[in-house]
């Protein structure tokens, strides 16, 4: 019988520890599949972030480092630096990467440092239980915005792909979502380019992906989806902001 | 040895650096040590290596933990609020277990402080300025000619036992041009490595580096294995001069610059019919406690001297365990004890 569907052989064959309807294990996935399409699993190192995603170097058959929150994207430019034939990505949430990570992703991407970014954007905090991130929509409920987020109290939110355009050094930037088949398979091809464009030493890349919280956001994991492409979409458009005809 | 040269301190570090093999320097300019980075930026396209200058010293030492993941001799160096702000960086490197070389030019505080020498970061080095039960070694060279001696070690002990290793010295050291003379070749003594993160080559099962253990019993285990090696580093890498201690009528302890002032003192009051000895400790941490409990009954008391408001002086008095009085004199604000200054405190004591 032929096998049409299999686990990627970059992820291990472990239970994750994510919520029920969270896309984490969708986008750890694509990246597994990416890797073992590329065929450079032997030569990939990647970087986890503090957040929910804390421990997925326990998923991932690669090289891993946890790294301090927000500080993934500079211990990724130190193990990039001393090997630069390693393929290197940093796996960060919205707010280890545009909270409290900010400087980092920047002067990396500002360097335009051989590295890939997977930026994983659910507009909240999922790990500490909810609190409002620095890509959390106007009016949306948090444990720490609990009347909504509002101009006058919390400022607007972070559109992180649209900033990093501006920098030269960043030559991929795309945002994507995984809330439906078509859009999952849109935000593989985006993953793959941005892993092709660091192969081919062009620069610092980076992959938005809008994702879910069901449990923080306090909806099912159907409404989720539909909360993805209703709320987020609107404020966080979807495509390529840089490097789409970029040769690898 | 070799090459005998006239070079400033903080060159020295960076060439000492260079010839212990380390290809990898990340750092953020702050006076007054940032002669090293000029050096690096200069020096390493001529050894294939690696000088980033980080957007601040946060990334720096994050950049440090990744090169040091990956295998590197890696070195940053910074001056007090710099290193404050690669305290985070440190505990996580510490829990990690990764080897590396700080450097840390001290110049006086608290806040923004002044860049004038001092030895006010004493605490934060050998205490642990970042969070957990973590240290580092930390070394005070107190010539030029240590400063490269001590760097080059520094590479060694860190690469020996997975750890922070700490040179700590001062503006004067740091500035100060002297004569140094170069060893032919460096001992770069060969370290295991196979739990770098260089990619498993499809040959190995994959490398993590992490100091995340949510459970607290592999918790308990991973720090009573880093205490374990505490132990070992206290028992292999202690470092001390003693000098002039056979029946003295008082034993100085100081380090760094402050050593060099207090051995013109001795002389001075030597020719006064005042013997003074001198406990120099050249690790801070490990602390040299058995060289004061060898000592501790031999002088009428103890002086420490330091640059800063009393910091090592409760390290001696911790070793000395109430048998002989331990007394303190210290300047700060970048302000140094006159050798008659430090010699009028010698001549209260002993009154």
């Amino acid at each position: 019988m032929a096998t049409v569907f299999k686990r990627p052989h970059a992820l291990k064959d472990l239970s994750m520890h994510y919520c029920p309807g969270c896309t984490h294990g969708i986008v750890h996935r694509l990246i597994a599949e990416v890797i073992d399409e590329l065929g450079i699993e032997g030569k990939t190192i990647g970087v986890s972030p503090v957040g929910c995603t804390y421990n997925n170097y326990e998923y991932f058959n690669c090289d891993m480092v946890q790294a301090a929150h927000g500080r993934a994207p500079a211990v990724g430019t130190g193990i990039k630096r001393v090997n630069p034939d390693n393929l290197v990505f940093t796996y960060q949430g919205d707010g280890d990467l545009a909270a409290i990570g900010t400087a980092e992703i920047v002067h990396a991407a500002t360097r335009g440092e051989k590295i890939t970014s997977i930026f994983v954007n659910n507009a909240i905090y999922g790990m500490t239980s909810g609190q409002m991130a620095p890509t959390t929509l106007m009016n949306q409920v948090t444990t720490t915005s609990p009347f909504g987020r509002k101009p006058d109290l919390h400022g607007f939110p972070v559109k992180v792909c649209e900033l990093l355009s501006t920098l030269e050094g960043a030559v991929y930037v795309e945002r994507v979502s995984v809330h439906d088949i078509k859009n999952i398979m849109n935000a593989k091809k985006a993953i793959k380019k941005a892993f092709q464009i660091q192969m081919a030493g062009k620069g610092f890349a980076i992959v938005e992906i809008l994702s879910t919280c069901p449990t923080n956001w306090g909806l099912k994991p159907v409404d989720a989806l539909k909360w993805v492409q209703d709320k987020m979409i609107p404020f966080y458009p979807l495509g390529n902001f840089k490097g789409k005809d970029l040769e690898v | 040895m070799g090459e005998k040269l006239l070079m400033k301190g903080n060159e020295v570090i960076a060439e000492a650096a260079l010839r212990a093999g380390c290809k990898h320097y990340f750092g953020y300019p702050i006076t007054p040590q940032t002669e090293i980075a000029h050096y690096m930026a200069k020096k390493m396209p001529e050894v294939d290596g690696v000088f980033v200058q980080a957007e601040s010293e946060v990334a720096a030492i994050n950049m440090v933990y990744g090169a040091a993941a990956a295998g590197a001799r890696v070195l940053t160096s910074s001056s007090s609020p710099g290193i404050s702000l690669k305290q985070e960086g440190i505990s996580y490197i510490a829990g990690a277990e990764l080897p590396c070389v700080i450097v840390n030019i001290v110049r006086c505080g608290p806040g923004l402080g002044g860049i004038l020498p001092a030895q006010c970061d004493y605490f934060q080095a050998v205490k642990g300025g970042g969070h957990g039960d973590y240290k580092m070694v930390v070394l005070a060279p107190s010539s030029v000619q240590e400063l490269y001696e001590l760097t080059v070690d520094a590479f060694n002990i860190a690469d020996k036992y997975r750890i922070v290793t700490m040179i700590m010295g001062d503006g004067i050291l740091g500035q100060m041009m002297e004569a140094v003379e170069f060893r032919n070749q460096e001992e770069i003594i060969p370290a295991d490595k196979s739990w770098a993160t260089t990619g498993t080559e499809m040959k190995r099962d994959n490398n993590m580096v992490t100091s995340i253990y949510i459970n607290p019993e592999m918790l308990e285990k991973h720090n009573q294995k880093l205490q374990a090696k505490y132990k070992q580093i206290e028992e292999n890498e202690t470092r001390v001069e003693v000098y002039n201690c056979e029946n003295p009528d008082i034993i100085i302890t100081a380090f760094g610059t402050v050593a060099r002032i207090v051995k013109n003192v001795i002389k001075t009051a030597e020719k006064e019919g005042i013997k003074i000895g001198l406990i120099r400790p050249i690790s801070l941490w490990p602390f040299p406690t058995q060289e004061f409990e060898k000592y501790a009954e031999v002088p009428k008391a103890f002086l420490s001297v330091e640059l800063n408001a009393g910091q090592m002086v409760e390290d001696v008095k911790l070793a000395v365990n109430g048998k002989r009085p331990v007394h303190f004199y210290g300047r700060m604000g970048g302000m140094i004890p006159s050798q008659q200054e430090i010699l009028d405190k010698v001549k209260e004591i002993l009154k």
